[in-house]
């Protein structure tokens, strides 16, 4: 509704003349090609730029993601690899430093317990296994004494392991198991050093066993910040999990993903989780261990600071697109209305000029025929005047009432004559003339005698209704006389036969205007071509000689003198032309296509 | 009182000079600006009724030229345009001269002469 009151005239405008009142653009067209053009130059580049740059951001975002989650993984792998030495090295130190009878005493392995509890609180047990790999001395609080090793894949490796190129080389010496259950169904791992020290000819193998709760393993791991809702966590290289998890399942369950390929380095890749979710998955084999270091955290969470940033620049884009669409759709309009209009007032001004010369020839042809015809109308009533004059000033031809009859027929004629051809002068000469004083009444009064004949015909009433208090104003005295002329025609096609039209003229209420109404109680205009009654070439009396350019001018007319035109109109009721001239004259040329091109 | 006609077209003047005469007014009539010239050398006009278009000169310069043989002599035109505003438009001594516009009715006609001659 709303669009449809602003929608631009030019969308509707169908101009079907040719020739010189042929419109110079096809408006509709020029409108879109505009809108189009601008659209395209304006947001090509802006959406360009903005799909760059979100992917360059994006990729920015993804790398520091990856870059971070490989410094974490780092981190942690070293971590955990001095944290594993570390116990490591304390063992050898009490394997080199105790001798295997000392090793072998109950009372000193005890002591030795406590003394690494002492220093690392997390050791449970300690074992002595002899090189038939049965524990011949054990402290801890399970009863593993005299259980029987030899059968295990670690006591194998380490014991049949050559003995001389192992000698000084701690990692080919000890062993760090995976997290198992064993006797004591307790999830921990073992750390076993080997001891082949040469006594006499015979090499001595014994190795020292302990066991380590994962809990501390596990707290190391749970200390690390993995943000994105992520997780760190230990698996073997069989796949299964060493230390508790948040997603992914209890300590010696299987991990639900696929084991990463082995790697001498830290490594991160991107991948999906048995869930569907998309993972960054950091890992790190870690050397000498069974165990490979897992960090794992959920892209969707990292991301989600980068997706709100996004969404608010997808919705500043958005914007600044409906903006930019809004503004060039609006600048279109403005500039190919302006167009249109000056384009309008082009074809309304040719009609002007054209109209102006069609009546400036008239009123010389007018004139010329008028004089011409005069001199012999003036021989004619002279000597119709001289038969008379004979008639009445000689006796003998007094009495003869039929020729005196015949002779005043010819007289009145020629007055009748007289009066046509005066009005025709009056015509033409009023074309011609232009501002001067004007009586209201007298123009009405020239006007309709050319249109009496008609009106008689069709018995047709006129009435005049000026009123006495309006006085002579300066005006156009032609312009005027067109106005009223194009009027009463047009009240005349309306109305059929014995219809009313009327003339009133009052003075205005701000005293400053006269206001004349033309109504006739003809057919009537529907609403809907009100609006365009004015228009050049609107026409609705099609295929009865109408041109459409009648009222167009009176309203160019009425303009050119200052003055303004209404029309209100009911179907089948009539019509009323309504027309307000200002006392003081005031030339508005150029004003003229207000109405029939805005 | 004695009236001088000036109009190219002979027949209307011929007729209107002759239907003055019956009107008791004593007309002599020339159709151009020549004869209008010479008459007045003989004869004395008190007032020349002198159509606007004449050949060779018009209406108003042979008024001067009139003017300045005979200083008392008074004027009418006739004139076939419409109005009173077309005569002025042509005329620089605009509303001391008398109009008439053709045809022209007798009775009028001989109303201002007489109006014009008792002044």
């Amino acid at each position: 509704m709303l669009f449809k009151r602003y929608r631009p005239r030019f969308l509707d405008y169908h101009n079907q003349a040719s020739g010189m009142y042929k419109s110079l653009f096809n408006f509709k067209q020029l409108w879109k090609q505009s809108i189009s053009i601008t659209l395209v130059v304006a947001l090509l580049p802006l959406v360009a730029l903005a799909i760059v740059d979100y992917k360059i951001t994006k990729q920015a975002t993804e790398s520091e993601l990856l870059l971070r989650t490989a410094r974490l993984v780092s981190n942690a792998r070293r971590t955990l690899t001095s944290y594993l030495d570390e116990r490591k090295f304390a063992l050898n130190f009490l394997v080199l430093d105790n001798t295997y009878d000392q090793l072998s005493e109950k009372s000193r392995l005890s002591e030795l317990l406590d003394n690494l509890k002492g220093g690392f609180g997390e050791w449970s047990d300690l074992g002595v296994i002899d090189h038939h790999g049965i524990q011949q001395n054990y402290a801890g609080p399970y009863p593993l004494q005299g259980v029987d090793y030899s059968g295990q894949e670690w006591y194998k490796r380490l014991n049949y392991t050559d003995p001389d190129s192992y000698q000084d080389n701690i990692s080919m010496r000890s062993n760090i198991s995976d997290v198992f259950l064993g006797f004591r169904n307790m999830p921990h791992l073992v750390i076993s050093v080997l001891h082949n020290n040469p006594i006499g000819l015979e090499w001595l193998h014994y190795i020292l066993r302990a066991s380590l709760d994962i809990d501390h393993l596990s707290a190391i791991l749970s200390q690390l910040e993995v943000s994105g809702d992520g997780d760190a966590f230990l698996i073997n290289h069989e796949g299964v999990i060493q230390t508790p998890t948040r997603h992914y399942g209890g300590v010696l369950e299987k991990f639900p993903l696929a084991i990463p390929t082995p790697s001498d380095r830290t490594q991160v890749i991107e991948s999906r989780d048995h869930l569907g979710h998309q993972i960054i998955v950091g890992y790190a084999y870690i050397t000498g261990t069974p165990f490979i270091l897992m960090v794992i955290k959920q892209k969707q969470n990292l991301m989600k600071p980068w997706y709100d940033t996004g969404a608010q620049l997808l919705l500043f884009l958005g914007c600044s697109i409906l903006t930019i669409v809004a503004v060039v759709i609006g600048i279109s309009t403005y500039l190919v209305n302006s167009i249109f209009q000056a384009d309008q007032k082009r074809l309304a001004t040719l009609h002007q000029v054209e109209y102006a010369n069609k009546m400036a020839s008239i009123g010389r042809l007018s004139a010329g025929v008028a004089h011409e015809i005069n001199n012999p109308l003036a021989i004619i009533n002279e000597k119709a005047g001289l038969i008379k004059d004979l008639f009445t000033f000689r006796q003998e031809y007094a009495g003869d009432t039929r020729l005196i009859g015949l002779i005043d027929s010819i007289i009145s004629s020629v007055d009748r004559c007289a009066t046509i051809t005066r009005q025709l002068l009056n015509f033409a000469r009023n074309i011609q003339v232009s501002v001067q004083k004007v009586n209201l009444k007298q123009i009405v009064t020239d006007v309709l005698e050319f249109q009496t004949k008609e009106a008689g015909y069709r018995s047709l009433t006129i009435t005049v209704d000026i009123a006495d208090d309006i006085p002579e104003f300066v005006s156009d005295r032609g312009k005027l006389q067109q106005v009223f002329i194009n009027l009463v025609n047009n009240a005349f096609a309306a109305m059929k036969d014995g219809g009313t039209l009327e003339i009133k003229s009052r003075m205005g209420t701000d005293g400053r205007t006269i206001v004349t109404t033309v109504s006739d109680n003809g057919c009537g205009i529907p609403q809907e071509n009100i609006k365009r009654i004015f228009e050049p070439f609107f026409t609705t009396k099609s295929g009865s000689g109408g041109t459409g350019l009648g009222l167009s001018i009176t309203y160019g007319l009425v303009k050119e003198i200052g003055g303004e035109i209404d029309i209100s109109s009911t179907v089948d009721k009539g019509t009323t032309f309504s027309i307000t001239l200002p006392l003081k004259f005031n030339a508005k040329q150029g004003d003229t296509d207000a109405r029939t091109t805005g | 009182m004695r009236v001088l006609l000036v109009d190219d077209e002979e027949e209307l003047v011929s007729t209107l000079a002759e239907r003055l005469a019956m009107r008791g007014i004593e007309a002599s009539w020339v159709s151009d600006y020549r004869s209008a010239l010479d008459i007045v050398e003989h004869q004395v006009f008190d007032i020349a009724l002198l159509d606007v278009r004449l050949p060779e000169m018009n209406g108003l310069e042979l008024k001067r030229l009139l003017e300045e043989r005979c200083p008392a002599m008074k004027f009418i035109f006739l004139t076939g345009h419409g109005s009173e505003e077309d005569f002025r438009a042509c005329s620089a001594e605009s509303g001391r001269d008398y109009y008439l516009i053709k045809p022209v009715q007798i009775e009028v006609l001989v109303a201002k002469l007489n109006e014009i001659f008792q002044q």
